[in-house]
Parts: structure tokens; sequence; C-alpha cells
């Protein structure tokens, strides 16, 4: 895999030599993430989120590992067991805050690292598996999500499952029987936070499996860049270390000041004030919402108000709520633009832009109770993000006039170079890095 | 003009050092901070410390009784020693004994007849039997261990069997003539 | 062929919606409670704001209310009486505060059910067995626990405040309170089950301080929020070095960063 100008690994010292030799880990790590990756030499800090991410799983899998030595997965215990956490564990707060906040970072960090995939074209050839992958984390990140905020058993947690498992029973015939298998009975009970806690548990370690795969996946053509054009030569390229190691240590810096700000300042901004109430499944909160993650999916869902074509509303945004997401699977084969990058499509990028904006306002519109002017407001955005990849997408991709790409990555570099300071102007080769040694 | 950082010479090289070793320093230093709370976590938690002490009533323990409580989670036998348990601790030649203590080293000054020990055979860490009615002493009038065999005197000192040490005394004081604070 | 399929399915999708969106709808009728419902009033603290500390003497004032008014009926679930030393309290007066309470226990001899003076590793104790037992003393209402009122209620602080002290508001003309039940406009149906809990004077604070309405729904509000949150201090100070070191740290990177890609273009 990688360019053949990579760097070959050799054991420094006798030590490493010897390990290597026997376990080539170090250098599979140098080979991965060493001086033996080529990393296109322009990438831009939005390519910095998909290490930010892998960061976040792992501080969810850390964080997690200690929150299951105290907590106690029975309905008669859990909230109280959150609360044994936040008071009498030593720094059980810390961890819990951590926790809980890490699981929305993540989801920012993900939606951040999924928006510059779409800017950048980087689902096309050759990474569509990449992109896939991609889109099974989200799926696997978005059960994880649910299911975690299910453990506290609060309010929402209850209210939360009660109603996302009833999606299920919007299938015809089996539907009711499937939700009660999802449950383990009637309602949520004791037998639905036993089983919300075992996969909770295992399923961060599947992710982590995927990723890897998906980072396997990924070294093969190696990473997209703003251009879109396909590394031509050693010129194009620079080491991911030191270079990329540096750029990606700068971005985890300041995605720790956001963290750190939310986790000890403001640590319940983000989640639901009911969820500090214990469950109780005799009384319905007054409106029940998701974590802010899943918001313009729940818009989604709630779009579809009208019973049509022998398939009843409820029906309807259920279909509609899995195929938001699983459209995402195809976008390589809607999308037939030769261009990747929307810095060469400015047709496109216009309806990038407002797609952007269009899961904004379903996320807000997924906050907002079920009434009038919300409900049209969510039906409109909904309509729009399915025009979008559906229709849009390949109608423009194949009308659009993408504008003339550079010849390779080294000229967009030094053609910006030259903007930037047109006095200066090195000369060609020179300004261009060779691997560190 | 040669531009990795491997081929920059001379003053600059120290430079660029000073700063590459101070970040790596610095986040060192971070991370060993942030495994502090994340390894402190497994320590006791405020409710089990609270649990540190254990305050016992033995208003109601007539003499020759003995009641079972628990303290840190281990059981504690607090006995109300006979006139002739107390004779029999103090005829035995504390010198012969295997744990050299005499009875009035482990109980407090002025209160002799108030033994108060932990169930905690110091063998291999069995309850021993004798602190309960009807329950077998052993050979020596006091405590027997029933999974090897050690038999403790009325003083709860090992005589006999596999045991080292004489049963434990825990820390305690007495918070008043009727109450006993452990811990 | 994926791209026909694709558009088939968003055509049917936009249709679906389109319709659902022009379907002509009933204009909800204006809920009279929602006009009604007033916005909790801010309020600020000692410990308002990212550098906030507790005011131990506004604490030690807010328990006092908590324990002379709200415990009759509220509970405080999840606040041992060893916490207490957090607010200021010495080791020996939390022990007197704990004995002033019965806590259920087992006879050891019997094995029946007893109460025992409270000792400072129990829990404070509820004022009902159960919920029902709560409800059936209340009017069917029950008075949820306060440990976590503050983190359980939007803008928790304001809420608690505003509801403390919005009694005694004339509902208008023509709204009709139901038996029982005590007009708020800061409660969500503006019609609460809690008679007013505080009057002037009701208690006598051992400071001094004027036990007026305002100053006592302040104190037990700080108290509620030290109970909810007992980490605050700890948590600022600790956010505040992790930010000073992380700030450092950031600067430290960007140093490294740029001497790294010195000289190279990108």
């Amino acid at each position: 895999m990688s360019f053949p100008w990579a760097e070959q690994y050799e054991p420094k010292s006798p030590l490493m030599k010897w390990i290597d030799s026997r376990l080539p880990l170090p250098r599979l790590v140098f080979n991965a993430v060493g001086a033996g990756y080529p990393v296109p030499r322009n990438i831009n800090i939005w390519y910095n989120f998909g290490v930010l991410a892998g960061v976040a799983l792992m501080i969810q899998i850390i964080t997690g590992i200690v929150l299951a030595m105290h907590y106690s997965a029975h309905v008669s215990t859990a909230f109280n067991s959150i609360e044994h956490i936040m008071r009498d564990v030593n720094s059980g707060w810390l961890i819990r805050y951590l926790h809980m906040n890490g699981a929305s970072f993540f989801f920012i960090v993900v939606y951040i690292h999924i928006f510059r995939g779409l800017y950048y074209g980087s689902y096309k050839a050759p990474r569509e598996v990449v992109w896939m992958l991609g889109v099974v984390i989200l799926l696997l990140m978005m059960a994880t999500a649910f299911m975690g905020y299910v453990l506290p058993w609060g309010q929402m947690s209850f209210w939360g499952a009660q109603v996302i498992t009833s999606l299920f029973s919007a299938i015809p015939l089996v539907g009711e029987p499937i939700r009660q298998w999802l449950v383990g009975g009637f309602a949520p009970d004791n037998a639905t936070i036993t089983r919300f806690f075992s996969l909770h548990y295992i399923l961060p370690f599947v992710i982590l499996g995927v990723v890897i795969l998906k980072i396997w996946a990924l070294h093969i053509p190696g990473s997209t860049n703003p251009t879109g054009v396909d590394v031509k030569g050693p010129q194009d390229t620079l080491p991911f270390h030191p270079y990329f190691t540096a750029k990606d240590f700068v971005s985890l810096c300041i995605y720790l000041l956001a963290f750190a700000t939310v986790t000890f300042f403001l640590p319940n901004a983000l989640g639901h004030p009911d969820n500090y109430i214990p469950a109780n499944p005799l009384s319905t909160p007054a409106h029940i919402v998701p974590e802010w993650y899943l918001l313009p999916f729940y818009a989604i869902l709630r779009a579809f108000t009208v019973d049509l074509l022998f398939i009843e509303a409820k029906l309807w945004g259920v279909i509609a709520m899995f195929s938001s997401i699983l459209l995402l699977l195809f976008l390589p084969w809607l999308d037939t633009s030769k261009v990747r990058s929307n810095a060469y499509r400015p047709l496109y990028r216009t309806f990038f832009w407002i797609l952007v904006v269009d899961v904004l306002v379903l996320g807000y519109v997924g906050a907002m109770p079920a009434e009038e002017p919300y409900v049209r407001i969510g039906q409109i955005a909904t309509m729009y993000y399915f025009a979008h990849f559906l229709i849009i997408l390949p109608i423009v991709s194949a009308i659009e006039k993408p504008l003339p790409l550079p010849n390779s990555i080294a000229e967009a570099v030094l053609a910006k170079a030259q903007k930037l300071a047109p006095q200066a102007t090195p000369a060609p080769g020179s300004a261009v890095a060779q691997p560190a040694e | 003009m040669a531009t990795t950082p491997d081929e920059i010479e001379g003053g600059d090289v120290r430079r660029r050092d000073f700063i590459y070793i101070a970040t790596g320093a610095f986040a060192a230093v971070g991370a060993g901070v942030v495994a502090v709370p994340f390894i402190n976590q497994m320590n006791p938690s405020a409710d089990v410390r609270a649990m540190a002490t254990t305050e016992v009533d033995i208003s109601a323990v007539e003499p020759g009784m003995a009641i079972k409580t628990i303290w840190q989670s281990k059981p504690v036998f607090v006995k109300r020693l006979t006139a002739a348990e107390i004779a029999e601790a103090n005829s035995v030649d504390v010198k012969t004994l295997r744990d050299p203590e005499t009875l009035a080293e482990r109980t407090k000054p002025g209160k002799l007849e108030w033994l108060v020990t932990l169930g905690v055979c110091t063998h291999l860490g069995c309850v021993p039997l004798g602190a309960g009615q009807g329950e077998s002493k052993g050979d020596y009038n006091g405590y027997f261990c029933p999974c090897h065999g050690s038999h403790y005197d009325t003083a709860g000192r090992i005589r006999k069997g596999p045991a080292p040490l004489n049963l434990e005394v825990p820390p305690y004081e007495f918070t008043s003539d009727t109450v006993i604070e452990i811990g | 062929m994926v791209r026909l399929i694709g558009m088939a399915i968003g055509a049917i999708f936009v249709f679906v919606l389109a319709w659902a969106a022009l379907v002509p709808r009933e204009a909800a009728a204006p809920d009279p409670v929602k006009l009604l419902h007033k916005e909790p009033r801010e309020v600020s603290f000692a410990h308002s704001g990212p550098f906030g500390t507790f005011d131990r003497a506004q604490l030690q004032r807010g328990f006092a209310v908590y324990k002379q008014v709200c415990s009759a009926c509220h509970g405080l679930y999840h606040i041992h009486f060893r916490n207490l030393e957090d607010i200021g309290f010495s080791e020996a007066e939390v022990k007197a505060i704990a004995a002033e309470y019965e806590v259920p226990a087992i006879d050891p001899n019997t094995g029946e059910a007893i109460t025992r003076p409270a000792i400072p590793s129990d829990k404070w104790p509820r004022p009902f067995p159960n919920e029902t037992a709560a409800r059936a003393a209340n009017n069917n209402a029950y008075p949820p626990d306060l440990s976590l009122i503050i983190k359980a209620r939007k803008n928790g602080e304001a809420y608690v405040y505003s509801l403390l002290t919005g009694y005694g508001e004339e509902p208008p003309a023509g709204f009709e309170v139901p038996d029982g039940l005590n007009y708020n406009p800061y409660f969500h149906s503006v019609n609460i089950a809690m008679a007013q809990p505080l009057m002037v004077d009701q208690i006598e604070y051992a400071d001094g301080t004027k036990a007026t309405v305002d100053q006592m729904a302040k104190d037990v509000t700080a108290f509620l929020r030290w109970a909810a949150e007992p980490e605050l201090e700890r948590r600022r100070q600790a956010g505040i070095a992790t930010l000073i070191f992380l700030a450092i740290l950031t600067v430290l990177a960007w140093l490294s960063y740029r001497r790294v890609w010195a000289g190279v273009q990108h």
C-alpha cells in the first residue's frame, strides 16, 4: 500500500531491530501514522477531524470503562448509582461529565468530518469503501449513544427508549413482536437496561474495529485533498510524521480546550434537565426530545404527518429516517461528476451550503414541539434533504461545468504561495520538501 | 534552502529542540496528571470511607456473652469475659505463647473484661466460631476456627493450629461506658 | 440504475412531504395557560459565574429553611448527613443534626423493623416511605426530591427562586383555579398543589438575618444548588487549572508546528 516514494522503515536501535524482525509492530505504526505514510501536502484544517474523532472515541472508551466499574444496571439502582458516581466516587463527577459531554463532542467532530467529506468529494472512487465504512460507524455511534442515554434511567432515558423502540412497531405485522424482542418486555424495563448496558459496552469496540478497517482502506489511495486532484509524485506529499502529527496535535489542543470549557463550566448545557428526574413509566415528560445530535433525524421522523399510498404516517417517518442515513451509502454512485472537490464545482457548492443550512434547520425543528410553524418548516427541510441527495445531486453532477483543475497538488500549492507573496517566489522544486530522514 | 527540520543546523537546532522537548514534556506531564483521577477513582468512595468507624452499643452484653458486629466489612467480636475467663487468660505464661501478649495488652486499661477482636482467623481469613451461643470454643475455651483447626484462648490468643498470630485487636475507644467506637 | 431508483425514491418522498405540507390544518387553539405562564426571573448568587464560590453562611441559612419548611414534604434523596460538613458544619454538629432524626433499622435480636437515631453515614430520611404514600398525603400531588431539583429543571435556580416568590398574584378574571391548587405563574401549568411555603419571619435565622420571603427563597435556592452540584467549586477550580494548562500547551504545540513546517509550502 501507499506510494512508491514512501520512506521505508529502518530500525534505528538494535532493540527495535530485534522487535521488528519478530513482531513488525514498529513497522506497522511507522507506515500507518509515521514518516512512512505520505499525505497530500495541501490538506487543510478540515482534514484534522478524522484524527480528532479517533481521540474522541478513545476518550469515550476509557471514561466508559471507568464508569462501568461503578454503574449498576438495574431499574431500581441505575439512577442512584449515577448519583453515587457524581457524589461519592473519587473524581466520579469528572469522569461522568467527560463521558457525557464526550459523546456530544464526538458527534460534533464526526458531523464536521462528514461534511468535509461531502464538500471535497471524499466519497468518490477510489474511496467508496472508506466512505461506506464511515456510514457504518455513524450508525453504530447512533445506536451506542442512544443506548448509553438510556442507562441513567432518568425520564428522558425511559421515554426516549419508549419512543425509539416504538418506531419498530410501525412495521406492519412483525413490528410489535420486534419491539417486544428489542426491549424484552411490553415496555422498557429491567431487561431493557441490562441488554442496553451490555451492548453499550461492546459496540464501541466494534466501532474501533470498523475504524481500523476504515484506516486500512484509507491508506490504500491515501487522503483526498482540497483540490481533489490525485497525488502524482513525491512533490505532492509530505510524510505524516512529523508534519501532520504536529498539525494534528495543535488541533487536538484546541479541541481539548473547547471540550474542557464545556465539561468543567457548562457540563449540563447539552443535556436535558428531565434526565435528572428518575424514570417514571406513569408520567410522560411534556416534550420528549432526543439528544441534540439526533435532532435532525428526529425532525425527519416527525415530518410525515399524513397517511398516503396505503402507508400510514408513522411508517413513512420510520422509513424516511432510516433512508436519510442509508442513502449516504449510495452517494458514490449518485454523484457522477469526475471532479471531486467542491472548490471547482460552483453550482453544486451552492447546493452543498443549502444542505448545511437545511440540516441545521432540521436540528432546530427537531428540538421544537410538534406544532405550527415548526411542522411545516420541518416538512420543507426534509423535502430538501431527500431532494438534495436523490434528485439535485445526480442532475447537477450531470449538467454542471466544473472550473479548470490545477495540474497537480504542487502546482496548486505554488499558485497559492504566489498569490500570498508575489515578490518572493521560490523556484519550483526548491520549496518542495523531501521526506524527512 | 534546506527545509526539513532535520537539516536545520547550528543554534536553530538547539532552539528547535527546546520547543519540541518543552511541548513533549508538557504533554507528558498533562497526561500524567490526567491519569491521577482515573487511578484514584478505584480507591474507596466517600460512602465507603464514611463507614470507616462503627459505634457499638455494649450495654446489653452480659459476662460470658459476645456480640458480633461489622466494621469495615469485617466481622468484629466484642466479648465480655467472666472472672474465670480472665483468670484463665492471666494464668498462662506469656513467654510460652506463639504470639506473646498479655490480656491487659489486648484490652483497654481498666476494661480487662472487654475483649474486642476481629473475627478473622490470622491463618487464612475464615471467621472463627465461639462468639455465638452454643458454638465450639475450641480446646482453650476461646475461639475455634473450623477451616484448619486453629484454637484461640479466652484472650483470643493463638494456642494451637496453623494460625501464626493472635486474633487482631482493631483500633477502638470507649466513648462512654456502654458505647465503643471501632476505627 | 442507482440514480434512477434514487430519483424515484426521492420523488416519492418529496411528493409525500409536499402533500403533508399542503394539507390544510386546523389553527391551533391558543392555550390560556401558555399566556399566563411566566419565564423565571433571573437571580444571582455568590456562586454565579464561572469563578463563583458558595457563600457558606447562605448555604447554612438555606439548610435551615429546608429543614424547617421544605423537609416536611420534600426529601433530599441523594444527600447523606455527612455531606453537611461540606457547607461548614463541624463533625460534632453533623452528628448532632443526624441524631435528631430516626431512620429505619432491624432489631439485631428479634429481626423486627425498628428505628434508631441516624448517624452521619445515613442518607437524609425521606418524608414519605414511597410515592403512593406521598400522593395520598398531598392531595394526589407528588412532592419531588429536592437534591437534584436545580439540575432537573430548566434554568433551575431562577425557576426555584421564582416559584417560591411567585405566590400571591391574583389570577386574571375568568380564570378558575381548581380546588386544592394555588395560582403561581412560574409553574408550568400555573396551578400548583404546593401552597405558599414561605412567609415573612417564618423561621429565625441563627445569624440574625431578616427572614423575608425573598431572603429565604434565595438562601434555600443556593442550598439546593449545592445539594444538586456539591462538586461545583472543585469542578471550577479543576476547570481553570485545565484551561490554563491547555492554553500553554496549545501555544507550545503551535510553536512546534510552525517549526516543523518552517519553509514548507502547503
